[in-house]
């Protein structure tokens, strides 16, 4: 019987129960409040509908508590129960050991298909079934304790001066400030989740060490010197914003001061398309066209030096992933960062200052280059700053195209690895949560983080400055 | 310049001053025109070299089979129910082989020859049969015809990729001659003087008597290849078919610059393939399966039905979480929200997520959801809660504009008749607003559409060859499964890569159609 509950699908039951509970308590106040308004002399303070959703939200509530803690403490209260009833032979067992054979106890308690597995093994699963049977009915008698609880409660307080109105909104009001709160909640689920996983890292290696090796070799030697990552994220951002800062720029100036509003109405969603193609196509792209080119354009390059006598050996690295590929599709990918941000900033510099411009004689070239782009200068510059940001955290151009070796090497066509490179192949292994490999992944989390969210305040501060002065 | 006295500018230096200004003022509209035409120009080699590849993956070569379904193949003793026919891929395999043997008697013997000729089809390609003949067991003894994709390195070949080739057409052949072991002689006055002068290009004047590249000459379903060229006569090595067919005909020489040791694909497979085709027997199909079929390890039969299963179930959880909390968020700061630090923070908050990079949310979901939390690892709930911190601070930036947008008339007209302020928001202010809410949660969703990074870190980049059927099953997203694809080594992924790549892009195409549509129909302004 307990068995027979601990296979219970209790997701799927506690979302129909909440519902079936919600419905019902909202249908029993409605009626009764429907009840007094016949039954009263004088006006309700509020309407029926709001007395149904005063008793649904105090049936709802506790009920979705209740479920809430199901979901996170169920299977770890089963299994610290399991573990302490596990006959002795299973103590020389370490705890990764034991956690992946309780994993798979839990998988096939929920097939529920143990044929050909060992005696014990098959016990165990009974056991846990039970054990987590007797959790599935505890919660749901209490779930329906607490939900009966509720619509009595509730439905005794229901008089026609009873101010439900009021309760449900201030409860509303809650949620909203809840939902508004997520923010807050995500924000400091990125710090502490980073800064904990990166202070073990710190355990292990110092934090010294990890600023300022030379040597990466994560994968292999537990060698955890980022310099080299840090480097290779630099010269790829550089190579990027090499490309994506001249013609970004060049392109918002010619959409705002040259462009016919005609041109500027398709020109400007069309450049915004290259900000909503997936990064993993402009990887592909990278990959399939780029890099090949970018190979080809360095083999010529030696040739031609080697040719002209310059040197007797390759110069350039010229290999099939480089910096210099990953580097200029990111630059593409960046371009409409920069030009949206920047036209928005030069069409906000006020009419005057070209008018005044013009009357002493300039040429409009003249007024770009020394009125409007220096009235502009913040905001372009919070506007390259945020593509930096954007080119610092690209990740899949990088992974699929800049290669994966460590080094610091300043010919673009060799290839060169990153943060978010390294990130990625660590947390892609096999490797538990506390091994040093997945920790650095978090420690260059870290770093990551911090750096960007550095460049994004500057930026939106410098954004909201400048806005306030020309608003 | 016609009214050279009435300028103001009377010197010459003043005047070549005013030209080297005006040319710099022309100059500099010139480096904006370059600047719009580079973005435009990469966006269009972006989309024509991904558009041509996928292109070449839209259709497929597959072959017809005409096949007996013994039962003792088939349906062997005690393994003749439903379930066990539907799983006999090696009976049915056997049949496709045979049937591959028959047409080409000369690979029977042969060990090696078996083996490249039983490359035709993959194993798991006869699995839609093995299903149709368990499902209708009257099928069982008659004869039906069955298509099986063609491998993919010949499929790639058909579709003129893979190996580089140059076809010449040769003169009339007079006789042909059986040597010794399988050779024969080919004469014709002057039949290979074209060919001879083609592998002299090909072969940048090296080969000129020795045949130094592979030569295949090929007449109807027959084909050979050259071991020695004359401008009159040559040797041939008969690879399949009968050397009757080149006498009295004008045969295809086929020079193929790639040596066999570098290729992924044998001379003899070409020239079977080629007599297949001969026969009729090979049909260009559009290729469906890229829909309907799961993740492969053969090119010939991947398909992307669990990714995009995978990604409409993560879009779904990251839609139900995301755009309640996002609206509901942006309704309290745009509408209730006291001035004050705590909101402030909160502003700054979402600002800064909407920015932070996207595979921080990765760490994360893989800290918050898998390690502390003891979530399952791949599975698109997890995924599609990850995608929804990313995507709620859009919708909040979004739907906030939109609510900002409803006039202040509204709500003093709802206030004014005794509406209360929660009354006013959700009875009238959020559904003016909705439109422009729903737009920019379609615009969040597309762009989660589109995330790879963060959900390689929990784990989604695992090999499925299953169609995920609930958000708890193990499952892959289609950004996913390009990049798992492009990172596989043989060439005939690139095009299939591509046609994925193709389909992500329909869909949030149509995403981005439907907002645009949205905004045409219910857009107004105040």
């Amino acid at each position: 019987m307990l068995q027979q509950l601990g296979q219970l699908p209790m997701g799927w039951l506690l979302i129909a129960l909440i519902a079936v509970f919600g419905s019902a308590a909202f249908f029993l106040g409605r009626t009764r409040a429907e009840r007094l308004l016949e039954t009263s002399i004088g006006r309700m303070h509020s309407r029926p509908n709001y007395h149904g959703y005063y008793v649904a939200m105090c049936t709802v509530v506790p009920v979705l508590l209740i479920a809430v803690a199901y979901a996170i403490f169920a299977d770890d209260l089963t299994r610290s129960q399991l573990t302490r009833e596990l006959p002795s032979s299973f103590d020389r067992l370490s705890a990764p050991e034991l956690q992946s054979y309780l994993d798979s106890v839990r998988m096939a308690a929920g097939t529920a298909a143990s044929s050909g597995a060992d005696r014990v093994f098959q016990a165990i699963t009974n056991r846990y079934l039970e054990l987590r049977g007797f959790v599935n009915a505890a919660t749901l008698v209490l779930l329906g304790a607490l939900a009966a609880i509720g619509i009595f409660w509730s439905q005794s307080r229901l008089r026609p001066d009873f101010r439900a109105r009021a309760l449900v909104e201030n409860g509303m009001q809650l949620v909203l400030f809840l939902c508004a709160g997520v923010a807050i909640a995500t924000t400091a689920g990125i710090v502490f989740s980073l800064l904990y996983e990166s202070l073990l890292f710190f355990q292990k290696v110092s934090a010294w060490d990890f600023l300022t090796g030379t040597r990466w070799n994560a994968q292999t030697n537990a060698e955890f010197g980022a310099l080299p990552l840090f480097f290779g994220t630099f010269m790829i951002a550089l190579i990027a914003m090499l490309v994506a800062a001249p013609i970004g720029l060049f392109s918002a100036i010619f959409l705002s001061e040259y462009a016919s509003p005609k041109a500027r109405g398709w020109i400007k969603p069309v450049l915004e398309i290259l900000a909503g193609i997936p990064t993993v196509v402009y990887g592909f792209f990278a990959l399939l066209v780029v890099a090949p080119a970018v190979r080809q354009l360095a083999i010529w390059i030696n040739e031609l030096i080697i040719q002209v006598g310059l040197s007797s050996e390759p110069v350039l690295a010229a290999q099939p992933t480089s910096a210099l590929a990953a580097g200029l599709v990111m630059g593409i990918m960046v371009i409409p960062f920069v030009s949206s941000l920047s036209d928005d900033v030069i069409n906000a510099v006020p009419q005057t200052l070209r008018d005044a411009a013009y009357a002493l004689g300039a040429t409009k070239s003249e007024t770009v280059k020394q009125v409007v782009v220096p009235a502009a200068l913040p905001g372009i510059i919070a506007a390259l700053l945020l593509a930096v940001s954007r080119a610092i955290g690209e990740t899949m151009i990088v992974v699929m195209a800049a290669g994966k070796s460590a080094r610091i090497s300043m010919d673009p066509t060799s290839d060169l690895t990153t943060i978010t490179v390294q990130i990625v192949s660590l947390m892609t292994g096999e490797t538990g949560f506390d091994d040093p490999k997945t920790l650095s992944a978090f420690a260059l989390g870290l770093v990551l983080f911090a750096v960007t969210l550095a460049f994004n305040v500057v930026a939106l501060r410098v954004v909201k400055k400048y806005r306030e002065k020309y608003d | 310049m016609t009214d050279k006295a009435r300028s103001p500018i009377t010197s010459a230096a003043a005047a070549k001053h005013l030209k080297r200004r005006r040319a710099a003022d022309g100059r500099f509209r010139y480096y904006g025109l370059t600047a719009i035409l580079t973005a435009l120009g990469a966006l269009a080699v972006l989309a024509v070299s991904i558009g041509s590849q996928a292109l070449s993956a839209a259709t497929y070569n597959v072959v017809r089979y005409d096949i007996t379904l013994d039962p003792a193949v088939v349906a062997p003793e005690g393994k003749s129910r439903p379930a066990d026919i539907s799983r006999n891929v090696e009976g049915f395999y056997s049949l496709i082989r045979d049937n591959l043997l028959d047409t080409f008697p000369e690979a029977q013997e042969d060990r090696v020859l078996r083996r490249e000729l039983s490359d035709f089809v993959t194993r798991l390609a006869v699995l839609p049969t093995a299903r149709l003949v368990a499902k209708n067991p009257e099928l069982i003894g008659s004869q039906i015809t069955v298509t099986a994709p063609l491998n993919d390195d010949l499929d790639l070949y058909l579709k003129g990729g893979g190996v580089r080739e140059r076809k010449i057409r040769t003169g009339l052949i007079a006789s042909v001659q059986a040597g010794a072991e399988g050779t024969y002689a080919l004469q014709g006055a002057g039949a290979f003087d074209k060919l001879i002068a083609g592998l002299t290009v090909a072969g940048e004047g090296r080969a000129t008597d020795a045949v130094q590249m592979d030569v295949l000459l090929t007449s109807g379903a027959s084909t050979g290849r050259l071991t020695s060229i004359t401008p009159g006569a040559a040797t041939m090595e008969l690879l399949t078919g009968k050397a009757e067919d080149f006498t009295n005909d004008r045969p295809t020489a086929r020079i193929i610059l790639s040596p066999e040791s570098e290729r992924t694909i044998s001379d003899r497979q070409i020239a079977w393939t080629l007599a297949l085709k001969d026969m009729g027997r090979i049909k260009r199909e559009p290729r469906w399966t890229l829909l309907t079929n799961s993740d492969s390890t053969y090119p010939e039969l991947a398909g992307g039905l669990s990714a995009i299963v995978g990604s409409l179930l993560t879009m779904l959880v990251t839609a139900l979480v995301a755009m309640p909390i996002g609206v509901l968020a942006a309704v309290y700061l745009e509408e209730f929200a006291p001035r004050n630090r705590v909101t402030e923070f909160i502003e700054v908050n979402i600002n800064n997520l909407a920015a932070v990079p996207s595979i921080v949310f990765g760490l994360l979901g893989a800290a918050l959801y898998i390690n502390f939390l003891g979530m399952p690892r791949s599975a698109p709930l997890v995924g599609g809660l990850v995608l929804a911190l990313m995507t709620f601070p859009v919708v909040i930036i979004a739907s906030r504009a939109a609510l900002k947008a409803v006039p202040p008339s509204v709500r003093s007209g709802a206030l004014a008749v005794g509406a209360s302020q929660m009354q006013t928001v959700f009875h009238h202010v959020v559904p003016l607003a909705a439109p422009g809410i729903l737009t920019g949660a379609i615009l969040g969703m597309a762009r989660a559409l589109g995330e790879t990074a963060p959900l390689l870190l929990i784990g989604m980049v695992a090999f499925v060859g299953d169609v995920p059927k609930s958000p708890m099953d193990e499952s892959t997203v289609m950004p996913v499964l390009i990049f798992s694809w492009s990172n596989n080594a043989e060439r005939s992924w690139e095009p299939l890569t591509a046609a994925m790549i193709v389909i992500l892009l329909a869909f949030l195409l149509l995403m981005n159609g439907l907002v645009v549509f949205l905004r045409r129909k219910y857009e107004r302004r105040w």
